[in-house]
């Protein structure tokens, strides 16, 4: 039931980033046709472009064929590259699939040592030294942090390529830079509830068998401690597709989030909506599916009909 | 953590003063290009020899003017339709709702930078874009909030006086949930200095040539090889900007002890 009910409640908002999308690419002001072609351009080249593609029909009509093209998976043709914006995405997709997956590892692996380290030595030295680190973590621009692991991991160190995508020693850098504030929030999180279910009764009674803080901590604290890491990296998912289009950028990593921002910035109105779209339903997907996970990891959830966060 | 607050306060004092200050950042001058700091060039020249310590002091001021705007417009809206949909509800609420769903589906930097793109580049545009972003976290906070409080006694008792209700939200919700807006509006604060900084950095920001923490670490970093202080210091100084409201905001939510919630 609640697996249904989340599906139409994501295919709604599916369908109303579809028409946000169109708002965006049709509605706000600004000339693709001018970009191309320049400001002194002949009116009859400018009319024979716009009829090319489309843009000199009604809104209505334009929004009609925009539909006809979601349905049939095609996404118009690129301003720029003259080839199916559909055929672009798809070639980007692995590369940005394998950065976010990188960044993910990365950042979770860090923030479960860092979190568990946080809880363990509480309000230590070791404690504060964790927190200050996330809290620089959160803080510091991945735009910047870039660009200062270029300089010292590849320029000062030599071990890592400056950017592009050749194999795994290329992926680490920008997986770094992109996985950094994950990474920070995670921990956080996971300090506060360790420490919230470190009261716990079954804590207490796990205790009194005589378990040892360190089994306390592994089997029974970090199992119910991780239920609402789950949630928060579900959300924070949108953060990384965010991110990735500033990091791919800095690494000049062929993926669709540098794809994005060339888009743009050569007003390639198809490619623009292509990708803004693409990211925003990829992102619905992967939170309908974390929903769906946080239900079968707890069963008090599948009953009762809500998730933590929503 | 006391002293990242007394560097932040002297950080704030500083920024005061830059009007007071004799400051001219667009002075090109061939000798100072891409000098090392010195004393009578505190963090050295830029590409063009312009002085970074004043273009980093005029960049903080434009960069907290605009999270300033950013994050007073998109509250002021955002309360307001969070406590329509709240105190309202019914089809209200449910329209409202799906719009905040819909901008929520977009990781907020991609739609920030789309729509800034495609307004095209300038400091109007740029605000605008942040503000679309930035309304729907107030107003699902407000809602959330006001939804929790509709059927306490005091405003069951507001009702049965007859009070109207702007009267209600005015003097009988908003109060009550000032605190966690205020919190939201702190780390709104530092994500809006964030935001404006990485749209410079990607050219749809601030336009030169007037400076922006953001396209400074752009120019920067691609001289990072031969000038490393061109890029350190805008870097350094956003990232002591945020870390100094990310505390505010920390210390905020401790004293006025709110849980952090999703919703």
């Amino acid at each position: 039931m609640l697996i249904i009910k989340r599906t139409l409640a994501a295919l709604l908002v599916i369908f109303g980033v579809s028409v946000a999308v169109f708002v965006l690419t049709h509605v706000i002001p600004g000339d693709p046709i001018e970009v191309m072609l320049g400001e002194r351009a002949q009116a009859a080249d400018r009319a024979a472009l716009a009829a090319a593609y489309g843009l000199d029909r009604s809104l209505p009509e334009q929004m009609l064929h925009y539909y006809q093209g979601l349905l049939t998976l095609d996404l118009g043709e690129s301003f720029h590259y003259h080839r199916p914006v559909v055929e672009l995405i798809a070639e980007r997709l692995p590369a940005t699939a394998e950065l976010a997956v990188a960044a993910m590892v990365v950042s979770l692996l860090v923030a479960l040592i860092l979190g568990m380290v946080s809880a363990w030595y509480r309000n230590s030295w070791i404690d504060d030294g964790a927190r200050v680190l996330s809290l620089l973590g959160v803080s510091i621009p991945n735009f910047w942090l870039g660009p200062m692991l270029i300089l010292a991991g590849a320029v000062m160190l030599g071990w890592f390529p400056v950017s592009g995508r050749q194999g795994f020693s290329s992926l680490v850098l920008p997986a770094i830079t992109l996985g950094t504030a994950l990474a920070a929030i995670v921990a956080r999180m996971l300090r506060n509830s360790l420490l919230e279910i470190a009261e716990a009764d079954f804590v207490r009674t796990a205790r009194a068998k005589g378990l040892s803080e360190w089994t306390i901590l592994w089997r029974h604290s970090l199992r119910n401690a991780l239920l609402p890491v789950v949630t928060l990296v579900g959300l924070q998912i949108g953060a990384i597709l965010g991110g990735s289009v500033i990091v791919e950028t800095v690494f000049s990593w062929p993926g669709v989030g540098r794809l994005t921002v060339e888009a743009i910035q050569s007003r390639d109105y198809p490619l623009v909506q292509g990708c803004v779209l693409l990211i925003a339903v990829l992102y619905v997907v992967i939170n309908l599916l974390t929903d769906v996970a946080y239900g079968l990891i707890d069963p008090r959830i599948r009953l009762s009909g809500s998730a933590g966060a929503n | 953590m006391r002293l990242l607050s007394i560097v932040s306060a002297l950080l704030l004092l500083i920024l005061a003063a830059t009007p007071l200050m004799n400051l001219q950042p667009d002075l090109i001058r061939l000798d100072h290009i891409l000098q090392t700091p010195s004393p009578a060039l505190w963090l050295g020249g830029d590409e063009l020899g312009r002085s970074i310590a004043e273009r980093l002091l005029l960049g903080a001021r434009l960069s907290l003017m605009v999270a300033l705007v950013v994050v007073s417009i998109s509250g002021l809206f955002g309360i307001a339709v969070g406590l329509l949909a709240g105190y309202l509800g019914g089809w209200v609420d449910q329209f409202i709702m799906r719009i905040v769903d819909v901008v929520l589906a977009f990781p907020g930097l991609l739609l920030a930078i789309a729509l800034a793109g495609l307004l095209g580049p300038g400091i109007d545009n740029l605000m605008i874009a942040l503000v679309t972003v930035g309304w729907v976290g107030f107003a699902r906070l407000t809602r959330a909030q006001v939804l929790s409080l509709r059927e306490a006694d005091h405003v069951q008792a507001g009702h049965a006086l007859g009070s109207s209700g702007w009267f209600i939200a005015r003097f009988h919700l908003l109060p009550l949930i000032a605190a966690p807006l205020m919190i939201e509006a702190t780390f709104g604060l530092a994500g809006a200095v964030l935001a404006e900084a990485g749209l410079s950095f990607l050219g749809l920001g601030i336009q030169p040539p007037a400076p922006s923490w953001g396209s400074m670490i752009r120019d920067g970093a691609r001289f990072m090889l031969v000038a490393p202080h061109y890029v350190l210091a805008p870097g350094s100084a956003l990232l002591l900007v945020v870390l100094a409201v990310n505390l505010v905001g920390d210390r905020l939510r401790d004293r006025l002890d709110i849980r952090a919630q999703v919703d």
